[in-house]
């Protein structure tokens, strides 16, 4: 019995750190189970990943796809902001933000 | 007490990897038509692609990819015959997917290098910079954070978004290790992005503004005692936006970091803000752990395959260098070496081509720029080029010289005037009421009033005594405020007391 | 009327024996006599519908030469944005959003002068194979109103199967076109990757995701496909390429020397006997027509399926990550903004989308990305070998199209991998970027609930798949004596 994969629940707590979804204490215990079991049908892909085949991660063989440097219309402001939940001075308000400027 | 920056680089080597990026200068965003001027209204230079709307694609902008590999081109790179954009996956609001299309193991330009000079004590050194890469991107939108006390993001009490930059094309520009600088690495390092900068402008990719935000500079700077060869850690500091502040950051990070490791601590690798104001830097908020990007090809956009006949016409294309200009300058100049190192050091360089064009002199050009304008430029601690006085009004100067309106000495008070605000040369002139007194009989009526003030030295010079003189027309120029053409009063000044030059 | 095919509605346009307004309030009818119970839709847009309707009729009255679907109503899968109108992907995190643009699709369906009566339920984000994911409701199999209606496109279908509309649209990204069609007695394609504009459609996974028709007949599939498809250059990855002439392939319907390709992979264990069953019978009706039926082997295809569910989750974690409160959707929470990110996608999220975002995430995370999602890519790469290699001595590739009939709501949405497994047929498609088309084979003889023949062909060859399916559909047409869905049972 080759080793089964398995991820933990701190490694899913990481993930869902990771990906900003709030997990209660249950939940991460149900989805660290139910992704043991998908993980363990889905490892399986490594077994023939060998080093001489080339990932695909395009299904076409297409090249070079430009368009020009022309400037074309834009939506007008209130267009952009009509989904926002807050807006102020014609921008989306967003609240404190904590991490650093990138 | 911080430690001498002697006593730092005789104990310590410093190594340096300096990112920069650049804004391009396209009329449309990197992957969507929207305008890029600068200062729009907010959120008006937005659609579904720039703006992340759910169901958005990206299209690649060729303009971008050609300015790209002309950049490459001129960094003596190679362009890769196949590359890829990949997603940088990470949340900020400023970032409408929460991925930035950047591109990762497959960058369009790699292994390039870039030559530049500093001026060391033992004459003018060339360094190699290696280049790792140049790759493309996008830029993010900008926040504006309202509530705290300094406009910056701790103690804010929310931010306010527009996302008019997201999307405009960025390039970053990656150094490889650059070793073996010394005491010179903040030089080096100014240097370097002052050239790169030249490059940039000289190829019309963009307008490298640092102080807008187009050209922009991250310094990685580490310490190792000298001879060791191991790394050491080291800290990456943004905000570096001019080119100042690159050769002040990277001397107060040597001086930190010797500082830490000397008294037997550790350096943290960490991120750094540099501060114009103190020249010192403060930490960024620290991460637990190291944010994982979970690169992957973007799936929305085809790889590149540059045609080589696209990328060899480009290659034509390309304008002379910086290096090269600057040589054929200083011969058409007939300038010598020590006074071309001052002229670009002090970044006039362009500002003394621009006033030649104009049909100045380009020694006499070349004397105000350096001169009184470079000077006025330290006081303010500003570069001169930021200055408000321009190649067109040195040009006019010069001219009311030449034609005998203004002494040396009205004139840098006339520039003073110009970077006052008080407007054109000319009109300083005429607002200040200078005039140049070469009125003869006004002139013998201010050299009569010295002599009868000073009879003795009058008799001096009688007697043949001519540096005696001296005195009298200092006398003479205070009675006409200045306005005398000093020459002309020693001439007449001479010939009245019977004596010649 | 409304039980006609969308090409007799157009006959019937053209020929005025109705008018647009006439065929659209009565579909509207229709939909209020019996999405109570199907819920197919998620929003209705009344207004814009009969307005459309109108307009259209006032251009055939001038005389003006109209294409041929004006007119005629549609569906439309909730996940392409349509400007101004609710478009949610199924999520409450979109709820009540309106887009400021149109889907290239939508754009060329209103092009086309196709009237949207409204936006269909589906799985979240397109997430599953039962439409039991959708954060509303679930949407019930007109055939048997206790079981589900296929997924992620399961309003779609069910709209098309209760007479709701004669066409949709749907998008398939491991088989959400196909298996609902299977399941409902209907035919759903998707085609060729690149071949229909994704620009507009919300992505769930941006290398597999292809918009498509979904219809009663091959030749409205036809019509419908000719409509949307072709090059797009706000989509980077759309084909620059004539669209395939299906509606001439449709109409030829001609299996006479064709190679017809069984793939041995994608039968045997796991599969119904009843639904096994149809698909041999059609086999024999294709060979009664004259073509030659070899058998093929693909053995990468016992890897599509985890393949599929390491490069799906992969693109979905990255694509979903834009919806953070900021900018537009749902925004709950308090505190700083990653707090109310954090907060807002746990309250907007289903949990399938939930599991999917998390697998992605590890599956991409630094130290993982070989082993799965780098692994994952190799499997493509082999499946599309398996593929050119197996089309080299066939024109086609056949199978079943879903290893069961339609389950009863409730039954598998406990058990992730079980639901999976729905896909097992359909998903090397999509691995490769081909094209395939599901038909109904006819019923099971088990529960008598519709099973779905499936042709798969080559990357652009499109119009293989409608002339290979309108000649089966014929066939049956005749074996059954009347249409398949005339044997569903009555649902007002």
């Amino acid at each position: 019995m080759s080793d089964k994969p398995s991820i933990s629940r701190e490694e899913v707590a990481n993930l869902a750190r990771l990906a900003r979804i709030d997990m209660s204490e249950s939940e991460l215990d149900h989805l660290s189970s139910e992704l043991d079991v998908i993980l363990s049908a889905v490892a399986r892909v490594s077994e023939v990943a060998g080093d001489d085949i080339p990932p695909t991660s395009h299904p076409l063989p297409l090249l070079n796809v430009f368009r020009e440097d022309v400037v074309k219309a834009s939506l007008t402001a209130e267009e952009a902001l009509s989904g926002a939940p807050a807006k102020e001075d014609g921008r989306f308000k967003v609240p404190q933000i904590l991490g650093e400027e990138a | 007490m911080a430690i001498k920056y002697d006593e730092v680089v005789s104990t310590f080597d410093p190594v340096l990897g300096l990112e920069v990026h650049v804004e391009l200068g396209t009329k449309s965003k990197m992957f969507c038509g929207c305008a890029t001027v600068f200062g729009a209204e907010p959120n008006t230079q937005v659609c579904p692609v720039c703006l992340g709307l759910p169901g958005s694609l990206p299209v690649v902008n060729r303009k971008a990819i050609e300015y790209t590999i002309a950049i490459g081109l001129a960094l003596n790179c190679s362009i890769a015959p196949y590359s890829r954009f990949a997603r940088k996956n990470y949340f900020y609001p400023d970032m409408p997917k929460n991925f930035q299309t950047s591109q990762y193991d497959e960058p369009i330009c790699k292994n390039g290098y870039l030559d530049i000079e500093v001026e060391t004590e033992d004459g003018i050194k060339e360094f190699r910079v290696e280049i790792e890469r140049v790759h493309m991107e996008e830029d993010t939108g900008k926040s504006l954070h309202v509530g705290g006390a300094t406009g910056r993001i701790h103690g804010a009490d929310y931010s306010l978004l527009d996302y008019n930059r997201a999307g405009i094309p960025l390039v970053e520009i990656v150094t490889k290790t650059i070793e073996g600088t010394g005491k010179y690495a903040p030089f080096v390092a100014k240097a370097y992005v002052k050239e790169l900068r030249d490059i940039l402008r000289s190829l019309g990719v963009s307008d490298v503004k640092m102080e807008q935000g187009s050209l922009r500079c991250d310094a990685n700077v580490s310490l190792r005692p000298i001879g060791e060869k191991k790394l050491g850690t080291r800290s990456e500091t943004k905000n570096v936006n001019s080119l100042r502040s690159v050769e002040r950051a990277v001397r107060a990070e040597m001086i930190r970091h010797a500082g830490i490791l000397q008294s037997g601590g550790k350096v943290k690798q960490e991120t750094r803000h540099f501060h114009e104001n103190t020249g010192e830097t403060t930490a960024g908020r620290s991460k637990e752990q190291a944010e994982d990007y979970r690169y992957f090809q973007e799936p929305d956009l085809i790889p590149m395959a540059p045609a080589e006949s696209w990328i060899d016409e480009i290659r034509k294309n390309l304008p002379e260098r910086p290096s090269e200009r600057r040589k054929r300058l200083q011969i058409a100049w007939a300038v010598p070496d020590k006074e071309m190192a001052a002229m670009v050091n002090a970044d006039v360089l362009d500002l003394v081509a621009e006033t030649v064009e104009l049909g100045a002199d380009p020694t006499k050009a070349r004397g105000w720029w350096l001169g009184e304008i470079a000077r006025i430029a330290n006081e303010k601690e500003k570069w001169a080029g930021e200055l408000p006085i321009s190649p067109e009004n040195v040009k006019e100067l010069i001219d009311l010289i030449s034609a005998g309106e203004l002494t040396d000495k009205l004139a840098r008070q006339v520039v003073e005037g110009v970077i006052n605000g008080e407007g054109s040369p000319k009109e300083v002139v005429a607002k200040r009421g200078f005039k140049v007194v070469s009125d003869d009989s006004a002139l013998m009526e201010a050299i009569e009033r010295a002599i009868t003030a000073q009879p003795d030295v009058a008799d001096k010079v009688r007697n043949g005594h001519i540096p005696a003189a001296g005195a009298l027309i200092g006398a003479v120029m205070k009675d006409t405020k200045g306005q005398a053409d000093a020459a002309k009063v020693r001439s007449l000044l001479l010939k009245h007391l019977g004596q010649s030059e | 009327m409304i039980r006609k095919s969308a090409h007799e509605m157009s006959s019937a346009l053209a020929s005025g024996e109705t008018t647009s307004l006439e065929l659209t309030k009565k579909h509207f009818e229709r939909i209020e006599t019996v999405d109570g119970k199907v819920r197919a839709f998620l929003h209705l847009d009344k207004d814009g519908a009969l307005e459309s309707a109108s307009k259209i009729d006032e251009r055939r009255k001038k005389g003006e030469a109209l294409p041929p679907l004006a007119g005629i109503p549609l569906a439309l899968k909730d996940v392409l944005v349509q400007k101004g109108v609710p478009t949610t992907c199924g999520s409450k995190i979109l709820e009540g959003w309106r887009p400021p643009y149109d889907a290239t699709v939508v754009k060329n369906l209103k092009k086309n002068g196709v009237i949207i009566l409204g936006k269909t339920n589906m799985d979240e984000f397109a997430m599953g194979s039962s439409t039991e994911n959708s954060a509303f409701h679930p949407t019930h199999n007109p055939w048997d109103l206790t079981r589900i209606p296929g997924g992620s496109g399961g309003g779609s279908s069910a709209a098309i199967s209760s007479f709701e509309a004669p066409l949709a649209i749907g998008t398939d990204t491991g088989g959400s076109i196909r298996q609902p069609a299977a399941v409902t007695g209907t035919v759903g394609v998707k085609p060729t990757y690149g071949g229909v504009s994704r620009y507009g459609l919300i992505a769930f996974s941006s290398s597999l995701d292809q918009a498509g028709p979904c219809a009663r007949t091959v030749l409205d599939a036809a019509l419908l496909h000719e409509a949307i498809a072709g090059h797009d250059e706000m989509d980077s990855t759309s084909i620059n390429a004539p669209v395939p002439k299906v509606v001439e392939a449709a109409k030829r319907a001609d299996v006479k020397g064709l190679r017809i390709g069984v793939i041995k992979e994608l039968q045997g264990e796991g599969y119904q006997a009843g639904v096994l069953e149809r698909f041999q019978e059609s086999l024999d009706v294709l060979s009664a027509l004259g073509a030659e039926i070899v058998e093929v082997s693909c053995p990468s295809f016992d890897y599509a399926l985890a393949a599929y569910y390491l490069i799906a989750p992969s693109e979905c974690s990255s694509n979903l990550a834009r919806f953070d409160a900021m900018r537009y959707g749902l925004r709950v929470g308090e505190g700083s903004a990653e707090e109310v990110m954090n907060a807002t996608r746990e309250a907007g999220f289903g949990r399938e989308v939930k599991r999917r975002i998390i697998l992605g995430t590890y599956a991409l995370s630094s130290g993982y990305y070989d082993a799965y999602y780098g692994s994952a890519q190799k499997v493509r790469t082999l499946i599309k070998n398996d593929f050119e290699k197996s089309f080299a001595s066939a024109d086609v590739l056949v199978s079943p199209t879903a290893p069961t009939t339609a389950f009863k709501i409730g039954e598998k949405s406990n058990d992730p991998l079980a639901m999976y497994l729905n896909d097992i047929a359909t998903i090397p498609v999509n691995l490769a970027g081909i094209c395939a088309i599901s038909i109904p084979s006819g019923l099971a003889k088990e529960d008598s609930l519709p099973a779905g023949f499936q042709v798969m062909a080559p990357a652009m060859a499109d119009d293989r798949l409608y002339n290979v399916g309108a000649a089966l559909e014929r066939e049956l047409l005749a074996k059954w004596g009347k249409p398949l869905l005339d044997f569903a049972p009555e649902l007002s």
